[in-house]
């Protein structure tokens, strides 16, 4: 089912076509309200009228998520304080966070991208979405909440956290779809089996998961849990929120709605442009936004686009599940490693659980990486050489995926906290010293 | 003849044994013997206790990672050579032993539990040697 054939299906020429009228009219409104971007532009010496069509996008500068930071809180905005009605903001992990703002307009926009999600994997009005996904200033609640009612789905506002209370509305109440990140899914799914409930009496049928970088093998992992099929939505709230892209049932890569996210590659050293099928930073232009127009904004996510067109219908680019987000990647002795990677290890062996924590520390200048991986009752062997065994079967393939050798550290289950939004995988201790 | 051992897995924090005698004592739980096999991170407690099946349960809803597993109690003559005859018995036979522990008993005997690769053929061996073995309805109340 196709939400908005008109833009989904849209021929690519045509699009492109769209892509630069309103990228022309976004520059024009930063141009003359955000002197943030008027200065910069300037210092190019571009002029709005230097940008007539999609292909003067890549004479634009970049914006990162140092300028957002910069700007804080409203600095960005290119309408009057007064038209944003909501505002949303990141998490400052590092420093400030960073806050974004909506026009009613970016709201119908997010809710219509959002529908046209939902749609993408069969959601219609007979179901029930349990929106286990963080309301609040994360995005991903009140974002899939409002397309949910869009399309006229029933909605449950449950927010994160309280498994108790979601595996009962989730029998009670019927929930056909489950949307919240692909950690809490799975944590879901274990306490499924840990309450003993009968899978029969849960009617769960598909997931939109995101929020996270998460692995194959952890899709095959919730499906086989929940008994649903997982589907994998990505956004990030300086471009709107979840629903910028979106897994069609093919399941060969996420739907870009190019018509309001405009997407390029670039090689994240030398900012050159790269071609369809490259492995890039993602760089997204946000045409159509009133609030908070951002120009070619850096994602720091890695992956690749294709253009070909989808099964399903759409000609809307695709790209690939993320290889992980250069933020949360660790160079550890020179080795570049992404969470994600470990991860795929764990779930790999039979043995092991995908609760894990990287804890990262610097001894005599040399970087030293831990990996804690939980004990669990089935893999538990009361003999030391069979968990030496484990140890040293974990330490191999992560070994082999990574490049690098790590410690493993095994751990009580239960130690390692589970998360009821984004997981905490990394402790990075050389960032204390 | 094959009687039931607690195994637990432990990390190495602080205060966690203590946590779990603690859990065991406010279950009514008596423990009669226990090792600690111990590696640099972590340790494996291995326990003989009174209602072992609803110890591992109470251990098992506080989070412990518990097994269950089958091991030999022998009685050890009291005298000097005791252990050696038993133990050549079973390096006789061919029996791998896993690991073992012994805990003294009141009335001056001591216990070796004994963990096998192969736990049938440990009992023939020792029964052959009429060598006493505890019996799982005495064991859960030394
Ligand atoms: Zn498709």
């Amino acid at each position: 089912m196709i939400w908005n054939e008109h833009y989904e299906c849209m021929e690519r020429e045509s699009l492109m076509k769209l892509q630069g009228t309103r990228l022309k009219d976004m520059v024009e409104r930063v141009y003359y309200s955000v002197p943030f971007y008027r200065s910069k532009l300037q210092d190019q010496g571009i002029e709005p009228g230097d940008i007539q069509s999609i292909d003067d996008l890549k004479k634009l500068p970049f914006t990162t998520k140092q300028d957002l930071r910069d700007n804080y809180p409203f600095g960005l905005f290119a309408t009057p304080r007064q038209d944003v009605v909501r505002l949303h903001a990141s998490s400052g992990t590092t420093g400030k966070s960073t806050v974004v703002g909506y026009t009613h307009n970016d709201i119908m926009m997010w809710s219509e991208v959002v529908a046209r999600s939902l749609t993408m994997i069969g959601a219609t009005r007979d179901d029930i979405i349990q929106v286990a996904y963080g309301y609040g200033l994360f995005t991903g609640g009140l974002g899939l909440h409002y397309g949910a009612e869009k399309i006229g789905a029933s909605v449950i506002p449950i927010s994160g956290g309280n498994t108790k209370k979601q595996l009962q509305l989730m029998e009670d109440f019927g929930s056909t779809l489950l949307a919240c990140t692909p950690s809490y899914a799975a944590f879901l799914g274990e306490a499924l089996a840990e309450e003993k409930i009968d899978p029969a009496s849960i009617k769960l049928k598909a997931g939109i998961f995101g929020a996270e970088p998460w692995s194959e093998e952890m899709r095959s992992q919730i499906e086989k849990l929940l008994r649903i099929k997982a589907y994998d939505i990505y956004g990030l709230s300086e471009i709107i929120g979840p629903g910028v892209s979106m897994e069609c049932h093919c399941q060969n890569g996420m739907h870009i709605f190019e018509d309001h996210f405009i997407p390029e590659i670039i090689n994240p050293d030398t900012c050159e442009v790269l071609p369809y099928g490259e492995l890039g930073e993602l760089v997204f232009t946000p045409a159509t936004k009133e609030a908070m127009p951002l120009i070619r904004y850096r994602t720091r996510d890695l992956t690749r686009l294709h253009a070909d067109k989808c099964e399903c219908g759409r000609t809307l680019v695709r790209m690939e599940k993320c290889v992980g987000r250069s933020d949360d990647m660790l160079i550890i002795r020179g080795v570049n490693v992404f969470p994600s990677q470990v991860e795929s290890v764990l779930l790999e062996m039979s043995e092991t659980k995908p609760h894990y924590l990287l804890v990262v520390d610097r001894r005599n200048n040399l970087d030293i990486l831990e990996v804690q991986v939980e004990v669990e009752e089935q893999f538990f062997s009361d003999e030391v050489k069979e968990l030496e065994n484990l140890r040293h079967r974990i330490k191999a393939n992560i070994a082999s995926v990574l490049g690098l050798h790590a410690d493993i550290r095994l751990v009580e289950p239960g130690t390692i906290e589970r998360s009821m939004g984004k997981a905490q995988r990394v402790i990075d201790r050389r960032k204390l010293q | 003849m094959i009687i039931k051992q607690l195994s637990v897995f432990l990390d190495n924090r602080t205060g966690r044994l203590a946590e779990l005698t603690g859990i065991l004592a406010a279950n009514d739980i008596n423990i009669s013997a226990f090792s600690i096999a111990d590696t640099a991170d972590y340790g494996i407690l291995r326990m003989i206790v009174g209602r072992p099946e609803l110890a591992a349960e109470v251990l098992k809803k506080h989070g412990f990672a518990v097994k269950i597993t089958e091991v030999v109690g022998m009685i050890v003559p009291h005298r000097p050579g005791g252990l050696h005859k038993a133990l050549q018995v079973i390096s006789d036979s061919n029996v791998a032993i896993d690991y073992m522990y012994a805990f003294a008993t009141g009335d001056c005997n001591a216990t070796a539990i004994i963990r096998a690769e192969s736990m049938q053929k440990l009992v023939e061996v020792l029964q052959e040697h009429k060598l006493e073995l505890l019996k799982e309805g005495d064991v859960y109340q030394l």
